[in-house]
């Protein structure tokens, strides 16, 4: 079973999670960038930062995640504190 | 035909022939490079060749022949979608499965024999009914049936009376099916190499060069090539490959996973998906039972299973079919699809002159090889997007003019 850290409950099963995507690089402020945000989503093979939310808690964290590998490399809560995953 | 089979049958010397011929030198250049050796990039070929007399064709595929999502679906091939345009598109994809061995002389083995999916819910029965609307609206067959209908088709459901996934009813879409996905993507090869086309297989795309808006030369691990016009059908990793032309795509990698039983007896003629349940199952003509259900929950580019999503399909395939409990399963399986927002391809122009892209084919491009080979191969003969598949162009996310397939497609390809 995969597991993934949150930053409040420590390692838990991959199943108690939610994805909530990839942290946006683009803010849309004029048409050309509304269609790039909704559309143009992060789609690197590789290292991404992204939304997680942890379902019993209602924790809403971030984790940069390899996409090829599927390793988890931290997550941490939207104020900065950090838990390592191990 | 009888006589040659009958002479050839009882002739002592057998002289073996080969359908593919091996993988030949690069040429310096081509009328029409095809980025991708699957099923698509294939049945383009075909038609580019067959029916438009266009010879100098290279297919460049980086493993081995339709070794992408070709061989790695589950043929589910139908045509209940939602909207107008695509239930157009995917109708004419059935129609070319029908007389797809006879048309190529090659057995694709094509069994028709209609798509069962399920509602647990009054919400999804409602949505049934739409596309039951729809669908007779433009020709397909398709029906909304009560429990007793659902029984009658498929006699070993467990029908959940009272339990949390009661079934409600069944949308039955009589024109689905499936297909050898394997000989779909051999009898293009075969019948396009005849004309002259040449597949290279082992043949990776690592560049591709531009000179203003148009593409002058792609670059491979064998050498570097001048193309004419350029198709783009390399599966899962399209988004990447569009960004080796120069341009995004809006395209999200994500993982699909499968699996086959041991062989059983013959006992469900019918494909069963349920939509609530993730799940669907379809007989092989082997016995198999072939399982598959929805895309891992996050972004994912990788081909390896995870545990979490073979116990789900296990889960739903136990709970619809309680007395799978004890067979073993024989292979699983994972690939990397290309998701568009919109469930919906990607076909037509891109940003380059002489460049088209034939993308975003998710968890549901395998029914569409066929019409999309035979568009894509209009499109590049005559340098004009047809009617057909004009709504499903690149900038239709500028235009806000999406195609949403999400309810028709996430659960059942
Ligand atoms: C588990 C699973 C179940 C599915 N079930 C269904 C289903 O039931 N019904 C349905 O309609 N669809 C289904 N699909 C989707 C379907 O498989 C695909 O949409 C379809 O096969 C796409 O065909 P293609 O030829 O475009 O891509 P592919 O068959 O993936 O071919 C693309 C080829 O491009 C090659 N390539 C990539 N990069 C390069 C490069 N740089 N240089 C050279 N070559 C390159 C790849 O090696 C690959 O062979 C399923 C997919 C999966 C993974």
């Amino acid at each position: 079973m995969k597991r993934l850290t949150c930053p409040m409950n420590g390692v838990r099963d991959i199943s108690e999670f939610q994805y909530l995507g990839p942290v946006r690089r683009t803010r849309p402020d004029d048409a050309d960038a509304v269609t790039r945000h909704l559309f143009y989503i992060e789609n690197p093979v590789g290292p991404m930062i992204e939304w997680w939310r942890h379902r019993p808690s209602n924790t809403v964290f971030l984790a940069e995640r390899h996409t090829g590998t599927d390793e988890i490399f931290r997550t941490w809560l939207p104020d900065g504190s950090e838990q390592q995953n191990d | 035909m009888p006589f040659a089979l009958l002479r050839y049958g009882l002739a002592s010397k057998h002289r073996p022939f080969r359908d593919l011929p091996p993988t030949p030198d690069l040429k310096r250049s081509y009328d029409v490079v095809i980025i991708g050796g699957g099923g698509h990039g294939l049945a383009a070929a075909y038609y580019l060749s067959n029916h438009h007399g266009i010879r100098s064709i290279a297919v460049l595929e980086k493993g081995y022949l339709a070794g992408g999502n070709t061989a790695r679906n589950t043929t589910t091939i139908r045509s209940n979608y939602l909207t107008q345009p695509s239930i157009r598109f995917y109708k004419e994809a059935v129609s070319l499965y029908e007389t797809m061995s006879s048309d190529l002389g090659f057995n694709v083995m094509f069994s028709q024999r209609g798509q069962l999916t399920l509602a647990h819910s009054e919400a999804t029965m409602r949505s049934f009914h739409l596309r039951a609307a729809m669908g007779k609206h433009l020709g397909t067959r398709i029906e909304v049936v009560d429990p007793q209908t659902v029984r009658e088709l498929c006699p070993h459901l467990n029908m959940d009376i009272g339990g949390q996934h009661e079934v409600l009813g069944g949308l039955w879409h009589a024109d689905g099916g499936t297909a050898r996905h394997d000989a779909v993507a051999w009898g293009y090869a075969k019948r396009a190499a005849e004309k002259g086309v040449e597949i290279h297989q082992r043949t990776t795309v690592t560049a591709i060069r531009t000179a203003g808006d148009k593409v002058t030369e792609v670059v491979t691990d064998r050498g570097t090539i001048r193309a004419g016009q350029v198709m783009q059908a390399a599966g899962g990793l399209n988004g990447q490959m569009a960004e080796l032309a120069g341009f995004p795509l809006p395209i999200r990698c994500m993982t699909l996973q499968a699996m086959v039983s041991q062989p059983l007896k013959p006992f469900l003629d019918t494909l069963v998906s349920s939509a609530n349940l993730h799940t669907y199952l379809v007989q092989s003509s082997r016995g198999e039972i072939v399982i598959g259900g929805a895309s891992d929950p996050y972004q994912l580019a990788s081909t390896r299973s995870t545990f979490d999503q073979k116990e789900h399909l296990a889960e739903g395939a136990l709970h619809l079919f309680p007395f799978l409990h004890n067979v073993r399963l024989l292979r699983q399986w994972a690939g990397i699809v290309d998701t568009t927002p919109d469930y919906s391809p990607i076909m037509g122009a891109s940003p380059l002159q002489n460049y088209w892209l034939d993308a975003g084919w998710g968890t549901y491009g395998f029914k569409a090889t066929p019409v999309s080979g035979k568009y894509m191969a209009q499109t590049i003969a005559t340098g004009r997007v047809p009617d057909m598949i004009a709504p499903f162009a690149l900038d239709r996310f500028d235009r806000f003019a999406l195609l949403n397939e999400m309810g028709a497609t996430a659960a059942s390809h």
